[in-house]
Order: C-alpha cells, then sequence, then structure tokens
C-alpha cells in the first residue's frame, strides 16, 4: 500500500492507458504543457509527446467533436473538459453525435470515448464553475456516465471506461482531487456498472455520489453516536442506474435519504426516489428524504456557497427525520 | 469561339452524367412517395445541385471518408451506397442502410465509410475533423470529406473546426455547396462577408470557389483540391457555387425567392449543361441518352419495389444498439 491523492491516481490510470495502447490520447484545453487545470495531467506531455498529449484551442464544441471523430477514426481519446459549465459549449456534440451515432446509423457506427471533466462547488468559484450537472448527462441514452468518488475508483474506473465501445462520461467533484487515501502498488480492476456500499448499516440508506460521498460518510459517523445505524451507498454509476444493489438496501433498512448536489428539480435524487418509490414502496416505512442543493445559482461568498449546498447536519436531520426523531 | 465540347473526356463525362441521372431520378420519385405518404418526416431534395456530389466523389478513393448533411441522398449514393439502402432507408424499413432509424436525414455506410447524413447544421464538421486526426496519427493515407452548406459558415462550429484543421493540418476537404439560401435565409442576409472563401484563408486554409453546376469544373476543382490534401499539405476549402431547385423541404412554401430566380438557375441545370457538352463533343447519341434513361428508370423502379417488399425492424428490437451488444 501507499499513499496517493485522487489527482494522482487520476494521473496514473492515464499513463498506464497511454502505455498500453497506443491508440489511447489525451485532447483538451492545457492538457499539455500547463499540466491540466487541476494538474490532472502534469508530467504526461514530457513521457508521450504534443501528437499524444494535446492541448487544443478553447473551442469546446471542436475538440469534443474531434474527440468523436477520432474514435470513429480508430483512436481511443480522452477528451478531458475543464468543468461541467464549459461542457455546455460541446453539448452538441455529446448529446447529439457521440450519444446518437450507435442506435442512428443501424449499429454501424460506435464512439469509444471518454470524456473527463470536473464538477461541482466548495471552492468558492462562483456560479459559472460550480454546478453539478451530473444529472443532465445521466438523461441521455446512449451514454455510460460515472462518478468516481475514491481513489481506488479514480484509478480504476478509467481504464474499463477506455475498453467501453460506447461514450463514457467521467465526473471527477474538484473538491476531491487532494483527497489522500492508499492504493495497492497494483490497484485490482473496478467494475464500471455496480454502485457499493462503502459502509453497511441497518437503520436507513444514504444514498449518494462523487463529490457527496464524504459527507453521507460522516453524516453516518454522527448518525452513529445518536444510535442510528446508516448505511451508506455510492453510486458509481450514474447511467444506468444500478437498481439491485439500491432496492437490496432499501429491503434492509426501509428508509432513504438521497443526497445529490445537484439542484433539486429534476435531479438524480428525484430519478432514484421515483425508483424506489417505484419498486420498493411496500418495503419502506418512511416517505423518501432529499439533500440536494438549493435552487439557486452558487454564490461566491464562503457562508452563501456553504449554505447552498447539501450539509453533514442537513443529511443527519433528514436521517432522523425517516426514523421520527 | 472554342467548341464547348472539345475537352470533355468521354468517360468521365459520361460516368457523370449517369450518376447525375441517378440522383435526379431517385429523388423525383422520392418526392411521388413522399405525397403518396410511403417516405415521411423531412425529405430535403439535392435536385440542382447533383454535379457538386457526384463531382467530388469521383475523385476520392473508396477508403476515403465522407461526412455529409441532411441533404446527402446524392452524396450516398455518390459514394457508392445502392439505391435500394437509400430507398428502403428512407421507407422506414430495416434493410435501409441505417435499419430505417435514420431516414432520410440520417443514411450510414460503413462499407462505403460514408459518416452520415448529420441534421445539425455545423454539427459534423468537428466530426470531419476528428476522422483527419485519427488517419493522420496512425499515419493511413486517406482523406475525410465534409460537405456542408452555407449556412453552416454561420455556426461557431465551422470556426472550431476550420480552425482546428488548419492548426494541425490534418487531411480534410471541406466542401461548402453554396445554395444561397440557408432554409429561407439568404447569405447576404445572413452573413457580413459573403465572400466564403475569405472565411477558410483566415484560418491559412488555401481554398477555391467553383462553379457548382459544371460536373466537370467540380471534378478539377476536387482533384486539385485532393493533390493538396493527400501531400500532407493539411486542409482545402471548396466553395461550390450551386442552386436548390426544389423547397427547403416538402413543407417550404417558398415565400422567401421568386420565381424568376429559379428559373434562371434552372437554365443553368447541371445535368442539361453536361449532356449538352457531350453531344457537342460527339460522345452522346440520342440512343445511348435514351439507354442511361432507361437503365437508371430501371434502378429506381427496383430500388422501390425492394423497399416495398421489405421488412420493418421488430417493435422489439427498439432498445437494441443504444449501446453495442459486443463489448470489446
Amino acid at each position: 500500500m501507499r499513499e496517493v491523492t485522487y489527482r494522482e491516481a487520476v494521473r496514473e490510470a492515464m499513463r498506464e492507458a497511454m502505455r498500453a495502447d497506443e491508440r489511447v490520447l489525451l485532447l483538451g484545453e492545457d492538457v499539455g504543457r500547463y499540466g491540466g487545470a487541476f494538474g490532472v495531467s502534469k508530467g504526461l506531455l514530457e513521457e508521450f509527446g504534443e501528437e499524444r498529449v494535446r492541448d487544443t484551442p478553447l473551442s469546446e464544441s471542436g475538440f469534443v467533436g474531434a474527440g468523436i471523430g477520432a474514435a470513429l477514426g480508430g483512436l481511443r481519446p480522452i477528451v478531458e473538459v475543464m468543468t461541467v459549465n464549459f461542457s455546455l459549449l460541446a453539448l452538441d456534440q455529446i448529446v447529439n453525435t457521440a450519444a446518437l451515432l450507435r442506435h442512428m446509423s443501424g449499429d454501424q457506427f460506435g464512439v469509444p470515448l471518454v470524456l473527463r471533466m470536473t464538477t461541482g462547488a466548495g471552492r468558492q468559484l462562483a456560479a459559472q464553475h460550480s454546478h453539478s450537472l451530473e444529472g443532465w448527462y445521466a438523461h441521455v441514452p446512449g451514454l455510460r456516465v460515472l462518478a468516481p468518488a475514491t481513489i481506488e475508483d479514480a484509478r480504476g474506473m478509467l481504464a474499463p471506461a477506455l475498453a467501453d465501445p460506447d461514450p463514457v462520461v467521467l465526473f471527477e467533484h474538484a473538491g476531491l482531487y487532494n483527497l489522500k487515501g492508499p492504493l495497492p502498488e497494483a490497484p485490482a480492476p473496478v467494475d464500471i456498472a455496480r454502485a457499493a456500499v462503502r459502509r453497511p448499516g441497518r437503520d436507513v440508506t444514504l444514498v449518494t455520489y462523487g463529490g457527496s460521498l464524504g459527507k453521507a460518510l460522516e453524516a453516518a459517523a454522527a448518525l452513529a453516536e445518536l444510535g442510528v445505524d446508516a448505511e451508506v451507498i455510492d453510486l458509481r454509476v450514474l447511467r444506468p442506474l444500478d437498481d439491485a444493489t439500491l432496492l437490496a438496501s432499501v429491503a434492509r433498512t426501509h428508509r432513504a435519504v438521497i443526497v445529490d448536489e445537484g439542484w433539486r428539480t429534476g435531479s438524480l435524487a428525484g430519478e432514484v426516489a421515483a425508483r424506489l418509490g417505484e419498486q420498493a414502496f411496500y418495503d419502506l416505512d418512511a416517505p423518501i428524504e432529499r439533500v440536494c442543493s438549493a435552487e439557486v445559482p452558487i454564490p461566491y461568498a464562503r457562508h452563501l456557497e456553504l449554505a447552498a449546498l447539501p450539509r453533514v447536519e442537513g443529511i443527519v436531520a433528514a436521517a432522523l427525520r425517516t426514523l421520527g426523531r | 469561339m472554342s467548341d464547348p465540347g472539345r475537352d470533355v473526356d468521354r468517360e468521365a463525362g459520361l460516368a457523370l452524367l449517369h450518376m447525375m441521372l441517378r440522383i435526379r431520378r431517385m429523388e423525383e420519385k422520392s418526392a411521388e412517395l413522399y405525397s403518396a405518404e410511403k417516405i415521411r418526416g423531412f425529405l430535403h431534395l439535392y435536385i440542382g445541385e447533383e454535379a457538386c456530389a457526384a463531382g467530388v466523389m469521383r475523385e476520392l478513393r473508396p477508403d476515403d471518408a465522407v461526412v455529409a448533411t441532411y441533404r446527402e441522398h446524392g452524396h450516398a449514393l455518390a459514394k457508392g451506397m445502392s439505391m435500394r439502402a437509400i430507398m428502403a432507408e428512407m421507407f422506414g424499413k430495416v434493410t435501409g442502410c441505417s435499419r430505417g432509424r435514420g431516414g432520410s436525414m440520417h443514411l450510414f455506410d460503413a462499407a462505403t465509410r460514408f459518416c452520415g447524413g448529420n441534421a445539425i447544421v455545423g454539427g459534423h464538421l468537428p466530426l470531419a475533423v476528428g476522422l483527419g486526426l485519427a488517419d493522420a496519427m496512425l499515419r493511413r493515407p486517406r482523406v475525410t470529406v465534409c460537405f456542408f452548406g452555407e449556412g453552416a459558415v454561420a455556426e461557431g462550429e465551422f470556426h472550431e473546426a476550420m480552425n482546428l484543421a488548419a492548426l494541425w493540418r490534418l487531411p480534410v476537404l471541406f466542401c461548402c455547396e453554396n445554395n444561397l439560401y440557408a432554409m429561407g435565409t439568404a447569405l447576404a442576409r445572413s452573413e457580413s462577408e459573403v465572400d466564403l472563401v475569405r472565411k477558410a484563408e483566415a484560418y491559412r486554409v488555401p481554398a477555391a470557389a467553383v462553379d457548382g453546376m459544371d460536373a466537370l469544373a467540380v471534378g478539377a476543382a476536387a482533384r486539385r483540391a485532393l493533390e493538396h490534401v493527400r501531400a500532407g499539405e493539411g486542409p482545402y476549402f471548396l466553395e461550390l457555387r450551386t442552386f436548390r431547385f426544389r423547397p427547403h423541404s416538402m413543407f417550404d412554401p417558398e415565400l422567401y425567392r421568386n420565381r424568376a430566380e429559379v428559373d434562371r438557375w434552372r437554365e443553368r441545370d447541371p445535368i442539361a449543361l453536361l449532356e449538352g457538352r457531350l453531344r457537342a463533343a460527339g460522345h452522346l447519341t440520342d440512343e445511348a441518352r435514351a439507354r442511361l434513361e432507361r437503365d437508371v428508370e430501371a434502378e429506381v423502379a427496383d430500388a422501390v419495389a425492394f423497399a416495398e417488399a421489405s421488412p420493418l425492424e421488430p417493435e422489439g428490437e427498439l432498445d437494441r444498439f443504444v449501446h453495442a451488444e459486443v463489448r470489446a
């Protein structure tokens, strides 16, 4: 075991993929000489050269589209988009081309593309750099949407994503890059199909993903002090959702709180709640609770930003409500 | 005055005439079938613009890729797709090139490297850049040809794609079919600079404009452009000046242009133009012309019969191919 950061884990995964397969290249704004806006790709240019670690102009639609074309042409591109907010400039390429091509062409053209982007708030970057729009991407058939929340997943999800014959969108919460944790010298492969139980418990299920996993685990620890044994589920895969893991958990706990940094209306949390309502209605002993971001653009001022985001105490309170406490 | 037919290469001229006739007659039949409600959705006819697709495509090699727009029946046929597969697609049949999932606007064919059939104006230009990038990085001597209308030059994706292709010196031939109207909006009403060649030059992409009603001139211009691209000199921009004789789609009442303008362009019908030159050169007899027409008519009839007789994709297959069924 060794101690690495989430950032280093992603970098190591990219390095391994590029060493293993000549067809893998990294495209994006400032991924080369700058080393990545969040320092993730630092050192890759030196090892793999300008052809494979390719700095692009500020043309999100252009370089995401070029990544799609390159994937069609036989390469295995990793396209880095600086933030999910910027990815909206490339939404046409992602939704109207990458996601549709296989079905629309009658299975003739697939797009084996990995799109990495940062998401989320917490660093006082204000409204145009802080949103969580994972749920929008999870709405679209044809995409696989991943949210690595742990060091192990940051390290392990890239390889299966690159092996996928269809487009995969990988969300890295910007608040996680400095997260430190142990990683084996040769990490075991991970799947990109299942949710994970990060903390087993009997009394209530906390369902979350990405940057909110830490808060859910903290809330579970606080709940334990109050005598409540919370189970924490990390969705990991936001599309397609792993219903089985969710349903099995709720069948044990009979209560669910969904924690989602996205806005409540039309959210992924809403989708999870609907599925539990449809498939676990008779298992539930209390109304489903949701802890989401306030329905406002994320503000700059620290206290306002914190007030807009899901908070540990909010999760604890929601869990206690499901228990009638 | 020199003989206008003097330089006409017999074989090339007849092949182009045959291709343009195939496109024209297939589309005339499509319009008829649309009225008969056999073909539905959007149907964008290429009639009047046939010299562009026919002229460029003749200069391509089989493994060159084509990325086209939603007005792409002609390009698909000229790239080598079968009329049966195109017609069946428009009928929504499973034997169609895209299993009936795409329709008129989304013709695809991996075998001839025909990458659509793309119906977001400008959206497919970055795709062409990426195909070019893959060829460049994998050291494959192939070219990607991207067709789009002049309306697309107003899109940001046009400018992003031009810049990327030029910056990375990619083997992409951009063919802008300037038919003067983006749906109903005339070029001069939508662009501050109507000289499209200058837009390409702004990205240091070599560019030329050519008479898009003259199939032989289009062929010659495409040949020069492709020489540049195949030599590894980077992208090239070709403006093909043309005109669509029919409305934008079957829903278009054509309020934005007058009859006289359409009639003026019809006098320069690309099929009649080439036919005249071939006749003047002594390469086309009445008998040969009639035979050509009969052959094309038979091909269209066969394609329609095939489409009619073809089955629909079973409803149970609706959700197949959202993702690959065979995973790497």
